[in-house]
């Protein structure tokens, strides 16, 4: 390293990791003002307002090219910049929708944000990662922090009990996950994404070590996603946490997770794990969206139902890095910004309809009955939200759902295809029978103590909840939107032939 | 090569069998009379009181929280305090010297929490 020279370029590296820098200094500067008046109103304005100024920093940087930054540590701009615009949209979701519901629980904690902003520090620089450190270092951030905001209300409810299942399963991942990258340094001598193609070449073309290291590094990654050999965890903390939380989680976490392996498959393997990944990624599509579907099928509790519906969408986004096109990975990019709308949406909604009880709060879905009349506003706009999940033809979801499939079909993936058509088709059931006790079933059918309740929604949740149906609604519409991310990619790049 | 290493086998056997020999052979030939003096937890000892398991401070934790905290400070000062000289010299002497105090801030936030919430106070 050139010592001489080791800050010339440091003005060009703040700008390329602004976001990154922002999300941290805002975090610290929260959790200092915290510690001196405790649960301050101003903390969720000052978060909001951080993940607002960033994202608005990062649509500057969405026609820009994409290059490098921190000698090579991070990536900025082009693919990081729409990637990180979903995170940031993510975050400031769960912020606002945060306030009210520990008001609410009257759990108020200051933390709360810190951590969020925390966490989604780690997301993108997960999402922007492009050496192999990077990636364990944003993966980490974001964990631990998730971790917290899990556990953080410990009353009733599990909540203890997720954090703790979240923990210990996703600290053994992490050992996969770093084994993983040990055994890729070994075999390639570059923890430099792109460079790990030429490095495997060079040392050799160590098979047995390179693959083996690729596989670990896959179950890390499979392991976030909630893939289905690996998705054990999610029902249970998606349940326990606090539901605007789980939000967060589903859609900031899952996004970035995607994010970093599309740069991992695309920059890092390229042409080179094309035939062998394709298989083993292509199961694993499969008996996730199958999975997913069926185990939600069964699910009495809306929060349970949900987090097995967010396997299954896990499962749809892996159709598109099966096809390896270059219109794949920009069409599961467009797809994890819709996703984060429709399930923010849902459980945002969910955290509004929660009802306390003395011990914790219920969320089965006989609770639910009539509340689309009661509460006209949560009715239409939870409506939106479900039939975008099923990829009903006018929301978001259902063009999302083209951009996942069509390259999937391009690439010779038509039987993986069908399967996720056939699957999509059979999470109608689930999510129809929320609509349908929203609005057909008479509020009789719920207990007593939930008819007495008054579930009251505050304006500017809702406010927040009708701007993503609204967005979900006109998405689809938008056609630069969905082309966007197809600049990013290098189309011709075909990632080898099956 | 693979001869080199049969003595270093014959010891591994016989260090077995002399060990197992005598386990089984104490089995074997000892008397077992068993009194409550003798199968006490403490034979030559105090009589213990109470049981084991015992409620203690969850606090310890944190110490070692905050322990780890300074603990991972110095392993990354260390190298850098060793290989200042080279980036003064280099004439980068006051970029690095600002990532470091950043570095260190960062640590003290995390004291700063740690004492205003309460986590040195033992009650």
């Amino acid at each position: 390293m050139d010592l001489a020279g080791a800050y010339e370029g440091i003005l060009f590296d703040v700008a390329g990791g602004f976001t990154l820098l922002l999300l941290m200094t805002a975090g610290v500067v929260c959790i200092v003002w915290d510690i001196f008046s405790n649960d301050d109103p101003v903390l969720p304005v000052l978060a909001a307002m951080t993940c607002v100024v960033a994202a608005g920093w990062e649509v500057r940087g969405l026609d820009a090219g994409s290059s490098t930054a921190f000698y090579d540590l991070i990536r900025a701009y082009g693919l990081t910049s729409y990637i990180n615009i979903t995170l940031l949209i993510s975050a400031l979701v769960s912020i606002v929708l945060s306030v009210p519901y520990l008001n609410r629980i009257r759990r108020g904690y200051g933390e709360v944000y810190a951590l969020i902003l925390f966490a989604t520090a780690g997301a993108v620089m997960l999402a922007s990662a492009n050496s192999l450190v990077t990636v364990f270092v944003g993966l980490e951030t974001m964990s631990i922090a998730l971790y917290i905001l899990v556990g953080l209300v410990r009353q009733g409810g599990g909540g203890i009990e997720s954090a703790l299942k979240y923990f210990l399963l996703g600290a053994f991942s992490t050992g996969f996950f770093l084994y993983g990258i040990a055994l890729l340094y070994g075999a390639t001598g570059t923890m430099i994404l792109p460079d790990l193609a030429a490095g495997f070449e060079a040392r050799g073309s160590m098979m047995l070590l390179f693959w083996a290291g690729v596989a670990l590094f896959l179950v890390g990654f499979l392991f976030k996603v909630s893939a289905v050999p690996f998705h054990m965890w999610t029902p249970d903390v998606y349940q326990g946490a606090p539901t605007p939380l789980t939000g967060y989680m589903s859609t900031a976490s899952k996004a970035a997770a995607f994010a970093a392996l599309i740069l991992v498959l695309y920059y890092g393997l390229g042409d080179l794990a094309a035939t062998k990944w394709q298989t083993a990624l292509a199961v694993v599509a499969l008996v996730t969206m199958v999975g997913g579907n069926i185990f939600a099928l069964v699910q009495n509790n809306v929060k349970r139902m949900l987090a097995y519906s967010s396997v299954a969408h896990a499962g749809y986004v892996l159709v598109a890095l099966v096809a390896g096109t270059g219109e794949g990975y920009a069409g599961a990019a467009y797809y994890l910004l819709i996703y984060s709308f429709m399930n923010l949406g849902a459980f945002g909604v969910m955290a509004l309809l929660e009802w306390d009880q003395k011990e914790g709060s219920e969320q089965t879905i006989d609770s639910l009955s009539g509340v689309g009349l009661r509460k006209p506003i949560l009715g239409v706009v939870m409506t939106v939200f479900m039939f975008s999940l099923i990829g009903f033809p006018p929301f978001g979801g259902f063009f999302g759902k083209i951009a996942v499939f069509a390259p999937a079909i391009e690439a010779g993936f038509t039987w993986l295809v069908i399967v996720g058509v056939l699957a999509s088709a059979l999470s109608g059931y689930y999510y129809l029978r929320v609509l349908y006790v929203f609005w057909m079933r008479p509020q009789s059918w719920s207990a007593p103590q939930v008819q007495a309740h008054k579930f009251p929604v505050p304006s500017l949740s809702a406010a927040v909840l009708v701007a993503c149906a609204v967005v979900l609604t006109v998405i689809g519409f938008v056609p630069v939107v969905r082309d966007l991310p197809m600049v990013y990619f290098d189309v011709a790049f075909t990632g080898g032939t099956p | 090569m693979p001869a080199d290493f049969v003595p270093l086998l014959l010891m591994l056997v016989l260090a077995t069998g002399l060990a197992l020999t005598l386990l089984l052979a104490a089995r074997w030939l000892g008397p077992r009379r068993a009194n409550p003096v003798k199968v006490s937890t403490y034979e030559s000892g105090m009589d213990p009181i109470g049981t084991a398991r015992q409620r203690y401070s969850v606090k310890f934790y944190l110490v070692a929280m905050i322990f780890i905290i300074f603990d991972v400070e110095v392993v990354f000062l260390y190298p850098w305090a060793v290989s200042f000289q080279e980036f003064l010299a280099a004439g980068s002497g006051v970029g690095v010297l600002v990532v470091v105090t950043i570095f260190i801030l960062v640590l003290a936030v995390g004291l700063l929490y740690d004492i205003k919430k309460g986590g040195l106070e033992f009650d």
